[in-house]
């Protein structure tokens, strides 16, 4: 047994580059269990760049990142892995070809190795939990941004992981749509889900992060609680960001 | 909340499916329906007022367009496999893969589809043959062309390396997001590949394989220079031993004609019913 009071996310000392560009210099932080971490920062300081190494989707140049207790670099699956990391795009990234219930069904048939009973079961819970269980037969061209976006989230909850990444999963919505997402995923982080979510809206992270990390060119410059960070940010660089975004 | 396609992101399109010419415009099926029917009719009733010499030429290519329908179903069948190994090749990210497929689809692209079919048939059973003398493997030493597997091989082997970059950019068509996202549930890239990326990859690439169908059809009539006896080859024994080339070649071009549009409309109808099930 892993001691449940050890990181379930430990980053040390990530680099990365693309091609010239440094997107990332040595940036260190740990995620405990159960914890909602945010990460904000300018377009451009790194922080969609960390989340995706986090679950590989990205390589790093060096450092070494451990995810329950397996070092991903040199992971001898990643597949393994990544099974317990969900992972919600900007973009969605619903499979197109297929209905909405088939979104949520193939990873756990193909890979969770479940019946389709089982699946089509787990799968109906999740849209109910989303709020959506009517567009099951729906294809997600036919269905709004929000949710897409939703169905996206029960997709990844149907593989039962410990750690969701959410990387800006409303930046791509509609004003009108970005409550509704936010609402699922202020649930899921009352149920106790690991998060670690990109995102610029500061109303979820007040109520539901407990702590915000400030990325700025592939650093973090500071990290605290909510309620601090907004209020009393210690580094110039931060007060500049967030009056940018807090007086708009 | 119930508004349609109102925030689509560009990401999760495919807008050459939205883009196939004849979508939506299912009225005008019918009509190229009626000139295969038409084509169909004049062959008909060139043999039925005049059965001599048409229809003693229709009797006499019958097994031509057997063979040419053999050569090309056959070739096809087996250049989509090709075609599909060949295009994840030519994405692979393993130097060595990727060199291996783009030197063969570089190869076959600056050689006319004649000359190798000519060497297939010529060439490759000499360096079989003398493979099995040094070797001194018997079989391979008595090594005899056999036609018709040549010409398919060279079919496949030419076609495949097309069909390889209709593949590649079918693939390259589909959004990063989509295999992103089967990797991050935790599926292998194979598995990506063939639940995700594949079926949808499909309908892009239906169309234009549609059409390398049709284009390989009327190529087939190459194999007339290597001894097989398909539609073309039957057409010239038919001329040479009764000097009508005016009713000999009218009637092959017909015949070729009518097996085309059939081809086409096949195709097209195909690519519909794909279409409608999104």
């Amino acid at each position: 047994m892993k001691d449940n009071k050890d990181p379930i996310i430990k980053i040390e000392n990530i680099h990365k580059h693309f091609g010239k560009v440094q997107a990332l210099r040595g940036v260190n932080l740990n995620v405990n269990r159960g914890e909602v971490v945010v990460i904000v920062g300018p377009s451009g300081s790194g922080k969609s760049t960390l989340l995706r190494c986090i679950n590989r989707l990205e390589e790093y140049d060096s450092g070494k990142i451990t995810v329950d207790g397996i070092l991903l670099h040199g992971a001898q699956n990643i597949n393994l892995v990544r099974q317990e990391i969900g992972m919600v795009f900007q973009s969605f990234n619903l499979f197109a070809h297929l209905t909405v219930m088939d979104n949520l069904m193939l990873a756990q048939k193909i890979i969770r190795k479940r019946s389709p009973e089982e699946a089509r079961k787990i799968a109906l819970d999740l849209l109910k939990k989303v709020g959506i269980p009517e567009k099951l037969n729906a294809y997600p061209s036919q269905i709004s941004g929000g949710q897409q976006q939703r169905v996206a989230i029960a997709r990844a909850l149907a593989m039962n992981p410990r750690i969701m990444l959410f990387d800006e999963p409303t930046s791509a919505l509609d004003p009108e749509m970005i409550k509704e997402v936010l609402d699922v995923m202020t649930d899921l982080a009352k149920e106790g889900m690991t998060m670690v979510v990109v995102s610029h809206e500061m109303g979820f992270a007040r109520a539901a992060a407990k702590r915000i990390i400030f990325m700025d060119e592939g650093q973090i410059i500071e990290e605290a609680p909510p309620e601090i960070l907004f209020t009393s940010p210690k580094q110039e660089r931060t007060k500049r960001f967030l009056s940018k975004i807090l007086n708009h | 909340m119930f508004s349609r396609r109102k925030t689509e992101s560009p990401e999760i399109n495919t807008p050459e499916l939205d883009n196939v010419p004849e979508a939506g415009l299912g009225y005008h099926i019918d009509v190229w329906w009626w000139l295969v029917a038409l084509v169909a009719g004049v062959i008909a009733i060139l043999a039925w007022t005049k059965p001599d010499p048409y229809w003693r030429i229709i009797l006499f290519v019958r097994d031509g367009i057997g063979m040419t329908a053999l050569i090309t179903v056959t070739s096809f069948v087996i250049m989509i496999f090709v075609g599909m190994l060949g295009g994840l090749g030519r994405i692979s990210t393993n130097k060595f893969i990727h060199m291996i497929t783009t030197l063969y689809v570089e190869i076959v692209r600056g050689i006319p589809l004649l000359v190798q079919l000519i060497w297939w048939y010529f060439a490759f059973p000499v360096i079989i043959r003398n493979l099995g003398q040094a070797t001194h493997i018997g079989f391979l030493a008595n090594y005899e062309a056999n036609a018709v597997l040549l010409a398919i091989f060279g079919f496949v082997f030419c076609y495949g390396a097309y069909m390889s970059e209709i593949f590649r950019a079918g693939i390259q068509s589909i959004p990063k997001g989509q295999m992103e996202a089967a990797r991050s549930l935790g599926m292998s890239y194979f598995q990506a590949m063939r639940h995700v990326i594949l079926p949808q990859a499909i309908r892009v690439i239906l169309p234009p394989v549609g059409n390398e169908f049709i284009a390989l059809l009327k190529d087939s009539s190459l194999v007339s220079a290597v001894a097989l006896a398909d539609l073309t080859r039957r057409g010239r024994e038919f001329m040479a031993a009764n000097f009508d080339p005016l009713q000999v070649w009218t009637m092959i071009a017909l015949l070729y004609l009518v097996m085309t549009l059939f081809s086409a409309r096949i195709v097209n109808y195909i690519e519909r019913r794909t279409k409608i099930e999104r």
